[in-house]
């Protein structure tokens, strides 16, 4: 919470000025009764009726300053958090931009999507409600006791030790009770864990009859959490009376021993109507302040998980300059390529080589967690490899920088994900510039034209937010002539054919073959229909290459392919 | 008592409640339909209205007695000065007066301390029982309503729902109540001391009323405003980080930043003017309320000097100002949260108010000795009335057979299982099973015949071997065991750190698909079923995991009728009987080779599908 303080420094100047405006407030509230006294003291008791005039028409402007201040006050508060809030969330979602995909997947985008949002909220409105509610709270105190005691040294000291057993008495309470609180989030969550895997395994429920079973199960987290509730329930009662108790004990006392100051003219009659106001406005200011406080492990642990994502290190060592160039004339060479994830005991891809040529198509075929999307993920540099060497054009990819490379790239990715906006929008997010034709042009070797076309709106249908409003072989066919357009030197296509029916999957391969001459295509697939004609077939089997060759040759020489095949293909095709 | 620091407490709670303020249909129903439930708690509300009314009454006459003190003070020191002697404040001149009051608020703290303590249950005790009907309600509802309504909107009813009329019934309810008989209670004790100057106090608390209902009408606007201005930041942030690769595929980042940013700053305009509008209600309202303190202190003072009240009704008075503008200005805080709460209240009403499934048959039909024979007779069947899916299926499945279902997506094949395990009712034709129509038995009659593997694999939060027992109440272990061995599943789940009795979470998820898929098969044999169901979708699964899945699957086919909705050449190919489905039909029927010299539909997809030369 404390390290987030550094986004008020651009607006120091304003948090001075609502510093004191607070400052000004507090001592305008305690003022009142103040005033009050005086006019019993030299009003009343001196029967004095000019007097009372004249304090009354004081304490109207002392009423109307002390509103002109708070409102002042207030909206340099909310603009000053709110800016802070904007500053915070600006500052976050830039750094999410520069994470590398590993950084990001570190927090998952659930995860990263409540930081930015609610966190920065919660952090917002705990600064506003800390300033509006807490701060106030020892002004007050310091200044009101200073008034009580100008008017009485031993009343005061009754009001500091009613402070204090307020004090102990609530935080004894907040101790008893926090703990309380994190298991009935807890609790919380369980009701919602249990009753959403009711949700889910409806069916099976359903069909062994164990409904009876289920609604038990339930039943325990909803009776777990409504006894935890009730006990916190019952603490909170004891608050409020035992305080307000505490505080009248206060008054009487107050009462009693003011009354003997009269009487022994040590103190007038008003004083001992201000000093019980005072004493009411202490202990209120201080409970407020205390429950207020009592919200903010909640929002400390908002403020830990925004400062976890800015503290994370994006500067990654600047791509050397002037790159090297290497001999080989591969457009695309994998050598002796070892990568591991994270975290994982063992290495994903192991010892990866081969090449890829301009114009011709290089698929990659493998079992599940055989490492084939991740040779996808390597290329554009979303994970860089712990040891051998990407080159394109005979360039090391570590050395260029990402932007650079990225540009060589056309990555159509395993689900496929379209901008909400336009349809239109959705090419330009391809290539910025891209012409009518060139867009139609993708479009049809996508196989998704005519239907683009055929929709009312056309090119200017909205695409709904993750594109829901398309169908899944839609979405991928308009995400592959999102990569089209691009025209770049490598297209990798990363399972995207998979939501694809048969006819349309082949005749994309045949119209894209006729497209993609001057490019390198690396085709990732698991249904060997896909990829049987590809120039050559990399199979993949537990991180290392199992073969390469054209189907034919696999067929012949590898087991692995072979197997797959087999699973796949009718008899007659295996020969 | 300070009213303002008590409205600025609100004030934030409020802040909440505004943000997503949102208001009921019907406000009049569902208020009284949550009232009647609250009912339920007759005696702990009798007690809870009982102890306000005491504590209130103590709280009311405690500032008159503070007045006589003050007046005993002021007319001892007076007389004091007149006869020349000094005044004592103790037992004898004072000690009545300063007990009273003493006793009076201890009273109160007690009473009030009943009050909340009783307070404790009563919500808690209303949300319990609403959502144990909830609960009972989910398992009642027919599998339609789960098709058309999203998990999470379900799931919010019985949670976030609740709690917000759980928390506004336990602050708001008391609140209500203690307001109305502190602002009547005060006022009566207003008009006693003094009915001038409760005129003017009436025309203070009049004034902040219009006021808090002005700024608060005004306020709804511009949270509207602010709400509006984060839902669009949200759901850009939101679709930046779900397409996370494409941006940095597509070098996008730069125009994302750009982006976000004019969202931001939007959000950032419409929310410090919803905070300052929120916020500066307390101030204002202050300003009034001081205005009419002033105007009471003035007005006193004049009357104290002419003689109409003493010094000590002055002091009452100005107690009692607080006390009855302090709930006046809350209540429209509490009102404001209580429609909220209504709305959720109505929110949940409406889905205890949803139709259920049509109750089992009053004398049922048992199969007592299963066979297996399925026969669907000129089924029609649509998931909505209007739209009908199934004109007209009819077939007919021996005892034992092995039957494969397959067809494009959306041809209704889940559907046709879903039907024999009677999860959707029928809106023509009948199905039976060994000649009894499945809608003459019990539902849970029907589902025990049936044993069913799905392609999406649930498990639960419990542990490998309750999972597995899950379809036999009171199975042993060793029945566990067998059914484990059976499905091939009983190396791993020994390999695994407590071996059955590891508990499945997910946060462990530490079983592969093929794992989950192995547990499920498990389950349904121990089932021990007449009828099998199997979707036997293994596209996430690795090759050597489905070689495993297959032979377990085989082996608890053996023997029953199996319907399998197909995937796999092999299992379609060896199957007794195929039904091609597409469009919500059968377009044929027959074993394979049949099917493949018909040279039709099955012959086509066959071909394209599984011997893709097309293209």
């Amino acid at each position: 919470m404390l390290k987030l303080i550094k986004f008020l420094s651009p607006y120091k100047g304003r948090v001075t000025a609502m510093l004191i405006l607070l400052f000004l407030q507090v001592l305008g509230t305690l003022y009142i009764p103040t005033l009050t006294a005086d006019i019993v003291n030299n009003g009343i008791v001196a029967g004095d009726l000019n007097h009372i005039w004249k304090i009354g028409g004081f304490m109207l402007a002392v009423a109307v300053s002390i509103a002109a201040v708070s409102l002042t006050e207030t909206y340099l508060s909310t603009t000053i958090f709110s800016r802070m809030g904007r500053d915070i969330r600006n500052a976050l979602f830039e750094k999410s931009q520069k994470l590398t995909i590993d950084q990001f997947n570190q927090f998952g985008p659930a995860s990263m999507i409540t930081r930015s949002t609610n966190d920065i909220m919660q952090i917002q409105m705990a600064y506003m409600a800390g300033t509006e509610m807490i701060l106030p709270a020892p002004i007050m105190t310091i200044a009101g006791l200073f008034l009580a005691f100008s008017k009485s040294p031993a009343l005061a000291m009754v009001i500091v030790v009613a402070m204090l057993v307020v004090c102990i008495f609530t935080i004894f309470l907040a101790a008893k009770v926090m703990p309380l609180f994190s298991k009935l989030q807890a609790l919380l969550d369980k009701i919602n864990r249990t009753l959403r895997e009711m949700l889910t395994g409806i069916r099976v429920i359903r069909a062994f009859n164990r409904s009876k079973f289920e609604q038990e199960r339930t039943d325990k987290s909803f009776v777990d959490y409504a006894q935890s509730a009730i006990r916190i329930n019952k603490i909170f009662a004891v608050m409020m009376p035992v305080i307000m108790l505490i505080m009248n004990i206060c008054t009487v006392i107050i009462l009693a021993n003011g009354g003997q100051q009269v009487a022994d003219g040590a103190m007038e009659i008003g004083d001992i109507m201000a000093l019980t106001e005072y004493a009411i406005m202490i202990l209120m200011y201080l409970i407020m302040g205390i429950m207020v406080f009592m919200i903010f492990p909640r929002a400390q642990s908002c403020a830990n998980r925004v400062n976890e994502v800015l503290a994370v290190n994006t500067d990654t060592a600047k791509s050397r300059q002037n790159p090297r160039q290497h001999f080989a004339k591969a457009k695309l060479e994998f050598r002796n390529v070892t990568f591991q994830y994270k975290g994982a005991e063992e290495p994903v891809l192991n010892n990866i080589s081969f090449t890829a040529d301009i114009g011709k198509t290089t698929a990659i075929i493998g079992g599940t967690g055989s490492g084939k999307s991740t040779i996808a993920n390597l290329i554009p540099r979303f994970y860089d490899i712990q040891s051998g060497t990407i080159r394109i054009d005979g360039v090391n990819i570590l050395r260029m920088s990402k932007q650079v490379l990225r540009d060589k790239i056309g990555f159509v990715p395993q689900k496929a994900f379209l901008f909400s906006g336009t349809i239109l929008d959705n090419f330009h997010h391809g290539k910025k510039d891209a012409t009518m034709e060139e867009i139609r042009h993708a479009a049809e070797i996508a196989q998704i034209g005519d239907f683009i076309e055929g929709l009312e709106d056309g090119y200017n249908t909205r695409v709904a937010q993750g594109g829901n409003n398309f169908s899944g072989g839609q979405k991928q066919r308009l995400a592959i002539a999102r990569a089209l357009v691009k025209k770049p030197e490598i297209y990798i296509f990363d399972d995207s054919f998979s939501a694809l029916d048969f006819k349309t999957d082949a005749k994309l391969r045949a119209a894209l073959k006729g497209e993609v001459t001057n490019a390198a295509v690396i085709l990732v697939a698991q249904r060997i229909s896909t990829i049987m004609d590809a120039d050559q077939i990399v199979v993949l089997d537990e991180g290392r290459v199992a073969g390469i060759g054209t189907h034919k040759e696999l067929m012949e020489s590898c087991t692995v392919y072979r197997q797959i095949a087999r699973s796949q293909l009718s008899e007659e095709e295996l020969v | 008592m300070s009213m303002e620091k008590d409205t600025r407490e609100t004030t934030v709670d409020t802040f909440d409640n505004d943000m997503s303020a949102e208001r009921a249909k019907n406000v009049k129903g569902t208020a009284l339909r949550l009232l009647k439930k609250l009912m339920e708690q007759k005696w702990k509300l009798l007690v809870i209205v009982l102890s306000i009314i005491v504590s209130s009454l103590f709280n009311i006459l405690s500032p008159k007695v503070m007045g006589i003190a003050i007046n005993d003070i002021f007319d001892g020191v007076k007389n004091a000065v007149a006869n020349g002697q000094a005044f004592q404040v103790n037992l004898e001149t004072m000690g009545v007066v300063l007990l009273g009051l003493l006793g009076l608020y201890l009273l109160s703290s007690l009473f009030s301390y009943i009050q909340q303590n009783t307070m404790a249950s009563v919500s808690q005790t209303l949300t319990l029982t609403l959502r144990r009907e909830i609960s009972a309600k989910l398992n009642r509802l027919p599998l339609r309503y789960f098709d058309q309504h999203k998990k999470g909107e379900v799931l919010s009813r019985a949670t976030s729902d609740l709690e917000k009329v759980a928390d506004t019934l336990q602050e708001g309810l008391s609140q209500l109540v203690t307001a109305f008989f502190g602002i009547v209670g005060a006022f009566v004790m207003m008009l006693l001391i003094s009915p001038t100057l409760t005129l003017i106090a009436l025309g203070t608390i009049f004034v902040s009323l219009i006021v808090a209902a002005l700024v608060s009408g005004r306020t709804h606007r511009y949270f509207a405003a602010n709400q509006e201005a984060l839902g669009r930041l949200n759901s850009s942030i939101e679709e930046s980080f779900t397409g996370n690769i494409v941006i940095k595929a597509f070098n996008l980042e730069q125009s994302t930043v750009d982006n976000t940013k004019v969202l931001n700053e939007n959000l950032f305009r419409a929310s410090k003017k919803a905070m300052f509008m929120n916020y500066m209600i307390s101030p204002i309202i202050r300003l009034i309320n001081q205005f009419g303190y002033v105007a009471v202190a003035v007005g006193g003072a004049l009357s104290v000097i002419r003689g109409t009240i003493s010094i000590g009704d002055i002091q009452a008075f100005i107690q009692y100002v607080n006390q009855a503008s302090e709930p006046v200005t809350q209540i429209s805080y509490t009102v404001n949260s209580l429609q909220g709460a209504i709305a959720a209240a109505e929110r949940v009403f409406q889905l205890l108010d949803e139709e259920e499934e049509i109750p089992d048959a009053v004398r049922p039909v048992r199969i007592d000795a299963p066979k297996g024979n399925v026969r669907f007779e000129h089924v029609r069947f649509g998931y909505s009335d209007d739209h009908i899916l199934m004109q007209d299926i009819s077939f007919d499945v021996k005892a034992g057979s092995k039957i494969a279902i397959v067809g494009p997506t959306g041809a209704g094949k889940t559907t046709l299982v879903n039907l024999l395990m009677r999860f959707y009712e029928l809106q023509g034709g009948r199905i039976t099973i060994d000649g009894a129509d499945i809608s003459k038995m019990t539902r849970s009659h029907l589902r025990s015949l049936m044993g069913m593997v799905l392609q999406d694999t649930w498990l639960f939060g419990g542990s490998i071997r309750d999972n597995i027992a899950y379809s036999k109440e009171n199975a042993t272990d060793e029945e566990v065991y067998k059914a484990a061995k059976a499905a091939r599943a009983d190396h791993f789940i020994r390999t695994m750190p407590d071996g059955y009795s590891t508990v499945l979470s997910d946060e462990i998820a530490s079983l592969s698909q093929g794992q989950r898929q192995l547990l499920t098969i498990a389950r349904a044999i121990l089932a021990d079923p007449a009828i099998l169901i199997l979707d036997e979708a293994t596209s996430s699964v690795d090759t050597r995991t489905e070689l495993e899945i297959q032979k377990a699957m085989d082996a608890l086919m053996k023997g029953r009728t199996s319907f399998i909705i197909a995937h796999r050449l092999s299992t379609i190919r060896d199957a007794d009987h195929i039904l091609v489905m597409k469009d919500g039909t059968i377009i044929e029927q027959g074993n394979h080779d049949e099917l493949m010299k018909l040279g039709k539909f099955y012959a086509d997809l066959y071909n394209s599908q599984f011997a893709s030369k097309a293209g």
